[in-house]
């Protein structure tokens, strides 16, 4: 009974544990996307990819990441983007909690329930770096700097997707 | 120690608390560095780690922007060369012109005991890729430090000013355009050699003079370039042309908005100039508290 909750998206899946070098190379990953020498509207509507990939690690496996990783890499890319230091790593950390926190709910939801959460998650982080910009004397740049919020929940299914595939044990649990 | 519960639960502090701690961590290097811009060392230090990660997320591009140079059309290159010939053909005219005058101009100069003017060393860079904090307006171009580029250097296109250096890398640096919202430049009208400061509006293809009388002789279509008095940039720079001057009496100044001469969202090499002559000492700010410009009363 206890199952018969659980949306679609991985009701009966038994997966793999993930390796740490996994976690790390998919952060890799998702890292480099986003230092992808875009312009223009590319730009604006490209999701914060490390963003998502951290509520995937942080929803479907709450055990995996640590905060000062998360942290540590918000530092980084905050020198990568030539922003104020500390508000990526202000962003994930928020965001990590939220995923942590809500990873049971969320786990109750099919897959648009999933990216519902999604994006008022990645809003409420990029709330936060707006008053933390506002408070540093920056002024609002208009109402498509919330568009990555909307593309990430948009990519929400394709991660999961992607980033599980590896976790899927080879040989069916039925099979044996 | 013998009697230590098993570690079998163990989950550090909990989650609120975690959040509390790294969110007040973050906070305070967010102040450190908005206020007194303290991280810049770790930034250089991390930014050269990095950098090997960002040419290897540059490569793709380069390669496709390599590829599609070679297979150009025939045609096309055809086209450019004939333009390219003729450009080359009026610029020569100008160079001899520009030549003779600057004999001219250096004997004139000589003669009314003035002091040479200054021929700014410069280097070609290209840019790299824009800045991706919505909240900056920044390029980042390929020569830094190891290049000889120092912060505060002008940087200009072919058609004008672009930005100014901000923080440099070992091989790369940031460059603040200037319709950044910090970015104040001291500008001359062409026309008529009024000066006036032009300043970012911290979104594209806009700057806006203030401070400047309703009357003031400002029209649409004049050239401001730099000045050149304030010792960052070298004068005669195109900065902007105006594009409206709207004067309402109800209003100490006109409201006069430009557009940029550069077209930095079109080129992808930019000019990095050297820093200026080297200035006298700045004299002492008059001591804060009296009522001066600038000085609440």
């Amino acid at each position: 009974m206890a199952v018969q909750g659980f949306g679609k998206a991985y009701a009966d899946e038994i997966l793999l544990p993930a390796k740490p070098a996994y976690v790390g190379l998919s952060f890799f990953v998702a890292f480099m996307l986003n230092m992808l020498p875009l312009t223009g509207y590319v730009l604006m509507i490209r999701p914060d990819f490390v963003a998502v990939i951290l509520l995937y690690w942080a929803i479907r496996h709450p055990r995996k990441v640590g905060f000062t990783p998360v942290f540590i890499l918000g530092l980084v890319m905050d020198v990568t983007d030539g922003s104020l230091f500390g508000q990526h790593a202000l962003a994930y950390c928020v965001l990590m909690a939220a995923g942590v926190a809500w990873h049971r709910r969320v786990s109750l939801f099919g897959i648009q329930g999933q990216m519902l959460h999604v994006l008022l998650m990645l809003l409420v982080a990029q709330l936060i770096v707006l008053a933390v910009q506002l408070a540093a004397g920056n002024a609002f740049p208009g109402w498509w700097y919330f568009l990555p919020s909307l593309s990430g929940c948009l990519i929400w299914p394709v991660v999961c997707q992607i980033v599980t595939s590896p976790l899927r044990p080879k040989v069916k649990s039925e099979e044996l | 120690m013998e009697y230590s519960p098993p570690p079998f639960f163990k989950r550090g502090p909990n989650l609120v608390t975690r959040l509390t701690l790294f969110s007040l961590l973050s906070l305070v290097l967010l102040f450190a560095d908005a206020r007194f811009r303290y991280m810049e060392d770790i930034r250089a230090v991390v930014g050269v780690i990095l950098y090997p990660f960002q040419e290897l997320v540059d490569t793709p591009a380069r390669m496709a922007r390599g590829m599609a140079n070679y297979f150009s059309l025939q045609s096309t290159l055809r086209g450019e060369n004939t333009r390219l010939r003729e450009e080359a053909f009026v610029n020569a005219g100008l160079l001899q012109k520009q030549q003779d005058l600057i004999a001219e101009n250096e004997n004139l100069r000589e003669l009314l005991h003035l002091r040479p003017r200054f021929e700014p060393s410069s280097q070609v860079a290209s840019i790299l890729y824009t800045a991706r904090d919505p909240f900056v307006r920044q390029v980042v171009v390929d020569k830094g430090a190891s290049d000889g580029v120092v912060p505060g250097a002008p940087v200009i296109d072919t058609l004008g000013l672009v930005g100014q250096v901000h923080r440099v890398y070992p091989w790369a640096s940031e460059v603040v355009l200037i319709t950044d919202k910090e970015q104040v430049i001291p500008v001359q009208v062409v026309r008529n050699g009024l000066r006036a400061v032009i300043f970012g509006l911290g979104y594209d293809g806009a700057l806006e003079v203030r401070f400047m009388p309703v009357n003031a002789d400002v029209e649409k279509g004049d050239l401001l370039v730099t000045s050149g008095i304030d010792g960052v940039y070298p004068s005669g720079l195109p900065v902007a042309f105006v594009d409206s001057v709207e004067r309402n009496a109800a209003y100490p100044f006109a409201r006069i908005t430009c557009r940029p001469a550069s077209g930095v969202r079109s080129y992808r090499h930019v000019m990095v100039l050297g820093t200026t002559e080297d200035y006298p000492e700045r004299p002492v700010a008059p001591e804060q508290g009296g009522p001066g410009p600038g000085g609440k009363d």
